[in-house]
């Protein structure tokens, strides 16, 4: 498989402009919110390192933690399933699904049945899967994967929305006014809710003390798909577990600050035992996740709580858009996650970055994102997944660079060059950063001749 | 080997073998007055407080609140409502409530949360398919943070609990604030002492 280009796909997004415009604002105000909410918690840098040694101490004794969630939540009455990858997963809940003789399911939001590509697999078996996250059912209905993992529409305007709902569940064409859009919304899933005879959610965070996990929401879909039908699936990422209640007061007060920032998602709601009469099956994925926990320099990734925080800062997402990534995982957590799942396919990705920082800074867990980014290039590099005209260029670099007199006679050059050659000799495709960007005037004088004619001879 | 033993296997395998220990989580109490905490965070978060008693029975103050209502539904044997909550009818039956009125066990000053559970809800669908939410709430049963929340061990009992924190909300297009996406679109707390 051809790997992803970014570049090139995020070239389309760009040229949106009306598009690009809203998108780059609508992220950097979450940014904004956010910070104002960190501002307010004298303690927001305790939380933070809190929360990377709570996350850290868990992934390094994950098994005993995993049997103990196990053990719990069995106890209280619910199913308990393994998934090695998400084929497995898939059939899993299949299965379930077909033991119940149920034919629809109302679903909340979970990254992780994407990752899986749940919903193709069902379909094709005569499921009817209902995304009842608004962001997420106008990518179901648009027939688009998510492009951020908090706000899976973002990248779309109400015109766009009122198109994709003209056309599939029957909106006046033309109205795009926002109350209306999402009251249409309301009024065809509500029907969905009361009918199906499944719901499924994922989950934030599982407790190993309590067996329990949490959804964190703010729509009400989520509790509706597990409070209404008699079947409550929930599909958790082995990740995903801490060990005691205590913990997950550290990370409810992170989350929906980092995410959104609002104190709280307007429910966090904690599902220990099947109400009376029903049944609740949890389905422990896998998926990659314990070899990326054997990756010396990655396993730090898998202490993400899925925030959104360091896509909603990152320059280059903001100005690409999440499906630009070809992947599930998009902006710099994609970043370096999805090579772990396919290094050929995702090889371009780690240079949609700046490596600036800015994704460090605001991770609520702490993850050293753009150092592993820095790290997923000298990876690609030593593969040979380098594009050829970066592979050459570093070749010249390196050979001229490491010779002192190469270097100064290229510099001059390079300065001469700038002045007389003719605008298609310096923009052209060999200089993708010169397709937006004027590059700037050469200095009149290099700092080696300054240097040699007024301080040398002191 | 099974799914289950070849995972956990691989997990024991692969984690890293540094044992970082687990560390202590303070309480990081405030001292901000909690009933004043808790209005300002619920309104920032969509939620209302109904108005003072004054005398009148709580079912007149859920009618003034709500004029237009049919069925009033209630989980609280102090408001009687137009309708009683059956816990052993199904949740879809549940799909006409124009109001339901439920008691919170407590509420959390820092994010203005009241704390629900079966035991509250009757049936937990309530929360979400009535148009609109009253919640009861005993002021001095107001605490600081979700770091106290975490301590109570009716989160160990619950089968279902949940901090709800204003109505239903989405902003998932444009960015555009709307309350009542999927679930209740208004919630009211009304502080009345047990």
């Amino acid at each position: 498989m051809k790997p992803i280009d970014h570049a090139e796909a995020s070239s389309h997004f760009i040229e949106a402009k009306e598009h690009l415009e809203f998108h780059d604002r609508r992220l950097w105000d979450l940014r904004l919110k956010r910070d104002r909410e960190a501002l307010a918690i004298p303690e927001w840098e305790e939380l933070r390192d809190l929360a990377s040694a709570i996350k850290e101490h868990t992934l390094t004794h994950l098994a005993d933690y995993l049997e103990e969630f196990e053990a719990q939540a069995k106890k209280n009455g619910g199913h308990v399933h393994w998934a090695r990858d998400g084929n497995e997963h898939n059939q899993i809940v299949y299965d379930i699904l077909s033991a119940h003789d149920a034919k629809t399911l109302v679903k909340s939001k979970s990254m992780l049945t994407d990752e899986c590509e749940m919903r193709p697999f069902l379909e094709m078996r005569g499921v009817e899967v209902i995304e009842t996250d608004l962001g997420e059912r106008i990518q179901q209905l648009d027939d688009e994967p998510p492009s951020h993992i908090v706000v899976p529409a973002v990248h779309k305007l109400r015109g766009d929305v009122s198109e994709v709902f003209a056309r599939t569940i029957g909106s006046e064409p033309g109205n795009t006014n926002v109350p209306y859009l999402a009251e249409a919304m309301r009024r065809n899933t509500r029907p969905y809710f009361l009918s199906a005879e499944a719901g499924m959610t994922g989950a934030n965070f599982a407790i190993a003390e309590t067996g329990s996990f949490v959804v964190c929401t703010n729509e009400g879909n989520a509790d509706l798909s597990a409070n209404v039908p008699k079947l409550h699936i929930a599909s958790i990422g082995i990740e995903k577990i801490i060990p005691k209640l205590e913990h997950l007061a550290v990370f409810i007060r992170m989350l929906s600050r980092s995410a959104l920032g609002s104190p709280i998602t307007q429910y966090t709601s904690h599902f220990r035992a099947p109400r009376p009469g029903t049944e609740l099956h949890v389905v422990l994925v896998d998926n990659g996740r314990s070899q990326r926990l054997g990756m010396k320099d990655f396993w730090y990734s898998l202490k993400c709580i899925r925030c959104g925080a360091c896509m909603n800062t990152c320059p280059v997402y903001r100005r690409s858009g999440g499906l630009s990534y070809g992947a599930t995982y998009s902006g710099p957590i994609g970043i370096i996650i999805d090579p772990a799942f396919d290094i050929r396919k995702y090889s371009h990705l780690p240079y949609a970055s700046t490596l600036n920082g800015s994704c460090t800074n605001v991770c609520p867990v702490k993850i050293n994102i753009h150092e592993q980014i820095y790290k997923w290039r000298q990876i690609m590099a030593e593969r040979n997944q380098l594009p050829l005209v970066k592979k050459e260029a570093i070749r010249v670099i390196g050979k001229v660079m490491s010779e002192p007199r190469l270097y100064r006679a290229a510099i001059s050059a390079t300065g001469l060059a700038f002045e007389h050659l003719p605008r298609f000799a310096i923009y052209n495709w060999l200089n993708p950063w010169g397709r937006q960007r004027e590059v700037p005037a050469p200095p009149k004088q290099t700092f080696r001749n300054w240097y040699l004619e007024n301080r040398s001879r002191r | 080997m099974t799914s289950r033993d070849a995972i956990l296997a691989a997990v024991r395998a692969n984690q890293p073998t540094s044992t970082p220990p687990i560390p202590d989580i303070p309480m990081f109490e405030s001292s901000r007055p909690l009933l004043e905490r808790f209005q300002e965070s619920l309104i920032s978060m969509g939620g209302k407080i109904a108005p003072a008693l004054d005398g009148q029975s709580l079912d007149t103050l859920v009618q003034s609140l709500f004029p237009d209502a049919a069925v009033i539904c209630s989980g609280t044997p102090e408001v009687r409502g137009t309708r009683s909550l059956d816990e052993t009818a199904g949740p879809a039956t549940l799909a006409d409530v124009d109001v339901g009125v439920v008691r919170a066990a407590f509420g959390v000053a820092e994010t203005g949360s009241v704390w629900l559970s079966e035991e509250e809800l009757k049936v937990n669908a309530i929360a979400y398919l009535a148009q609109h939410l009253i919640v009861l709430l005993d002021p001095t049963r107001i605490i600081g943070n979700l770091h106290q929340a975490y301590r109570d061990a009716r989160f160990k009992i619950a089968r279902y609990a949940v901090l709800v924190t204003g109505p239903s909300a989405t902003a998932d297009i444009e960015g555009v604030l709307i309350h009542g996406a999927q679930g209740v679109r208004s919630l009211i707390v009304a502080l009345i002492p047990l």
